[in-house]
């Protein structure tokens, strides 16, 4: 068991494309690391530099305060899963996880104890003499797993390891990676594009974007405090919604009505450069049905009325979709966003997600009047994506007192 | 031939419902069809094969069986098994298999080293990867005659570059510098044969599976032959198959650079020398026929034993 630290890593490929910027990032002895961001965002370059199966262009990565930059994969003692499983299909369930010892040489008794103990705890012991071919896709998962554990290796590296299973049977083998990690307390990167994955499992995330990080953090601090309209936009499902919202007479006129701004955000809207126009962001479990909402938590935000467009029970709460007028908020977070989501964030005019409560009588066609929570209201500088909201005590408290 | 069963048409249902037996002339009625359908289908290709094949090997065990020399016409008559007898017991017939046998063997196994050399510094390379492949396979590109020419004026003693580099007699003319050069005529001719359809296999190992067996500790030795060979394994058998049936028939390469002589003919140089030359048309077709039979024996062994699949009909899931 070892850190990991990555020293101003990047990695620029021969045809002079960056995959990976100056990252710098410290994991320690133990911890649970997920790299999460888009596709293309550098997260597996990176893992693979950590792999040692991609070469780093510049800057220094230490295993348990090594310099392991020129070392082969194999001489890092890190074992790797594989989104593909990436299993022998020739050597049977049993060999497959025997392979790394065998190499490494062990005896046969050895090699042995050690298969048969991953293979109770991963339940794969009436499965050892079975090929791959004939496994589904959650055992080769738990062979890939049990060929990287087998090993007491420094560090687990995953690369998408749960992304070829079936909705159901992912969210099983979360809790199993989760359980197995804790229990074996093995330094662990582990690499995804679902923000569901990384939320659940990390004990940090690291947000990428573009061969850089944009946040490193607890997953509650990231969805509580995104550092940016992208950290924002990514977490979070369904994601944020980013309405434009316009300065004017110390209040934030949007599609959702004026809302009153805060002592701190008006400071440094006076400070001159700060700019007129802003993206306020809002998530949709911050609304509610205006109906259900008692007078003193309504003291704390504001109202509004639109026409709901469609609505979906989810039986524990409803997702409540509705059209507002006004333009959309637009900035090049929010389209990169929109795009590796594979759809337009709003398909023409601002439209709003909200996450009402069951007992709301919400009903498609009609129009509703919603209430929304201030203090929790994030404002954005739409030009560098940064949250002018950050920094404060609480969310946004200084937006509060309407 | 695969023929897909169409769904039960709706109007069938109350049919097959009113009564059993009626449900089940109907279904019959549509699976006769569309198997007519599927001899129809495959109809003209069958024919297009009994006509180009089987009838010239139909023809070939009809004439082995006779006594038939066209110098001698008059004499001409069946006599059974006769002829297998004759060249079976012939010391030439002997000869000629083993030189068959022994050019198979060297030659198969030279080129899948080589070839698996070739095949992986192709999949491997990175820059001009279109001229590294062309010129790889330039030799197979030449016509078999034309090239083995080109080796035979090369071993000419006085005219050839070869022959005086290497030696001062005349390598052509002794039984095994001949033998040599005749199995290193065919090496460098289909070497590149055999690193194409390698390709073709190497091109089936996934990165992945690399990728894994380096983290998992395997040095580059370990990695291909614990990993990639054994993943390849279908392909090199294939690959293995075609060349072995290829190198058995070999014929120009020997016309060209020896004419038989010194021991060196082929059984297919027999067949020809009887069957052509000779015009002992019951010999010769009694030698065709045991080429076709050695050739049915090796496709055999390999399709059986080594479960060599053919190219195409591998689903992953064959031991």
């Amino acid at each position: 068991m070892a850190d990991i630290v990555l020293d101003k890593v990047s990695k620029r490929f021969p045809d002079g494309t960056v995959a990976v910027q100056n990252v710098d990032l410290e994991i320690a002895d133990g911890e649970f690391v997920i790299l999460v961001g888009p596709s293309g965002c550098g997260k597996s370059t990176t893992l693979n530099m950590i792999a040692g199966l991609e070469d780093i262009s510049s800057g220094e990565l230490r295993i348990g305060g090594q310099r392991v930059n020129d070392k082969a994969p194999r001489d890092r003692d890190i074992a790797m899963v594989f989104q593909s499983y990436a299993l022998y299909p020739n050597m049977t369930v049993r060999e497959n996880m025997a392979f790394p010892l065998r190499l490494a040489k062990l005896d046969r008794q050895t090699i042995d104890a050690k298969v048969d103990e991953a293979a109770k705890v991963l339940e794969l012991t009436p499965l050892l003499d079975r090929k791959p071919a004939n496994l589904s896709g959650g055992q080769r998962q738990r062979v890939a797993m049990g060929r990287a554990i087998v090993r007491q290796p420094k560090a687990f590296l995953m690369d998408e390891p749960l992304s070829n299973l079936d909705a159901k049977l992912r969210v099983q083998m979360r809790t199993v990676v989760s359980r197995l990690q804790k229990q074996l307390g093995t330094t662990t990167v582990y690499v995804t594009h679902d923000q569901t994955e990384a939320m659940t499992l990390g004990d940090r995330v690291v947000i990428m974007r573009g061969g850089s990080i944009q946040q490193v953090g607890p997953p509650q601090e990231l969805y509580d405090h995104p550092r940016n309209l992208f950290v924002a936009g990514f977490i979070g499902s369904p994601s944020m919604n980013f309405l434009h919202a316009a300065v004017s007479d110390g209040k934030l006129r949007t599609a959702i009505g004026d809302v009153p701004i805060g002592e701190r955000i008006r400071r440094e809207l006076e400070a001159g450069d700060a700019p007129r126009e802003l993206i306020l962001g809002i998530r949709p479990e911050h609304f509610e049905d205006a109906e259900l909402v008692d007078d003193d938590t309504r003291r704390r935000g504001a109202e509004f009325t639109a026409p709901v467009d469609i609505v979906e029970s989810m039986g524990s709460d409803k997702y409540v979709y509705f059209t507002l007028e006004g333009e959309r908020a637009s900035a090049a977070e929010l389209e990169e966003l929109a795009a590796d989501a594979g759809a337009d964030f709003t398909g023409g005019g601002a439209s709003l997600v909200t996450r009402l409560s069951a007992e709301s009588t919400v009903r498609e066609g009609e129009d509703r009047r919603v209430w929304f929570n201030l203090e929790k209201i994030h404002l954005f500088d739409p030009g560098t994506g940064r949250n002018l909201t950050l920094h404060e005590g609480r969310a946004s408290g200084a937006l509060g007192g309407s | 031939m695969s023929v897909r069963s169409e769904p039960v048409l709706p109007a069938l249902v109350p049919a097959q419902r009113a009564g059993r037996r009626l449900g089940k002339t109907a279904l019959s009625e549509n699976k006769r069809a569309e198997r007519k359908l599927g001899w129809l289908l495959c109809a003209p290709a069958a024919l297009v094969m009994v006509l180009v094949t089987a009838y010239p090997i139909g023809y070939s065990i009809w004439l082995s069986l006779q006594r038939y020399d066209l110098r001698f016409p008059d004499q001409r008559e069946f006599i059974g098994l006769e002829n297998y007898v004759t060249v079976l017991t012939n010391e030439f017939w002997w000869t000629a298999f083993g030189v068959t046998m022994l050019i198979t063997v060297v030659t198969v196994a030279v080129e899948l080293a080589l070839g698996m050399g070739l095949a992986l510094i192709m999949h491997r390379t990175l820059v001009g990867r279109g001229i590294v492949r062309t010129a790889a396979l330039i030799p197979y590109g030449i016509v078999t005659v034309v090239a083995a020419f080109s080796w035979r004026y090369a071993w000419t003693p006085g005219t050839g570059y070869l022959a005086n580099l290497f030696s001062d007699g005349a390598p052509l003319t002794e039984r095994a510098s001949s033998l040599a050069i005749v199995m290193l005529a065919e090496i460098w001719k289909t070497t590149p044969f055999m690193a194409l359809l390698l390709m073709a296999g190497l091109a089936l190992v996934p990165e992945d599976l690399l990728k894994a067996a380096s983290t998992d500790g395997a040095t580059a030795w370990q990695r291909f032959t614990r990993v990639m060979l054994p993943v390849m394994k279908p392909a090199i058998l294939v690959a293995l198959l075609f060349r072995t049936l290829d190198a058995f028939r070999v014929f120009d390469n020997i016309y060209v650079l020896t004419a038989g002589g010194n021991e060196t003919s082929s059984v297919s140089m027999l067949a020809y020398n009887n069957l052509i030359r000779g015009l002992n048309l019951g010999i010769g077709s009694t030698m065709s026929v045991l080429i076709f039979l050695t050739v049915a024996a090796i496709a055999f062994v390999f399709v059986k034993l080594f479960g060599t699949a053919a190219p195409g009909s591998d689903d992953g899931e064959r031991r």
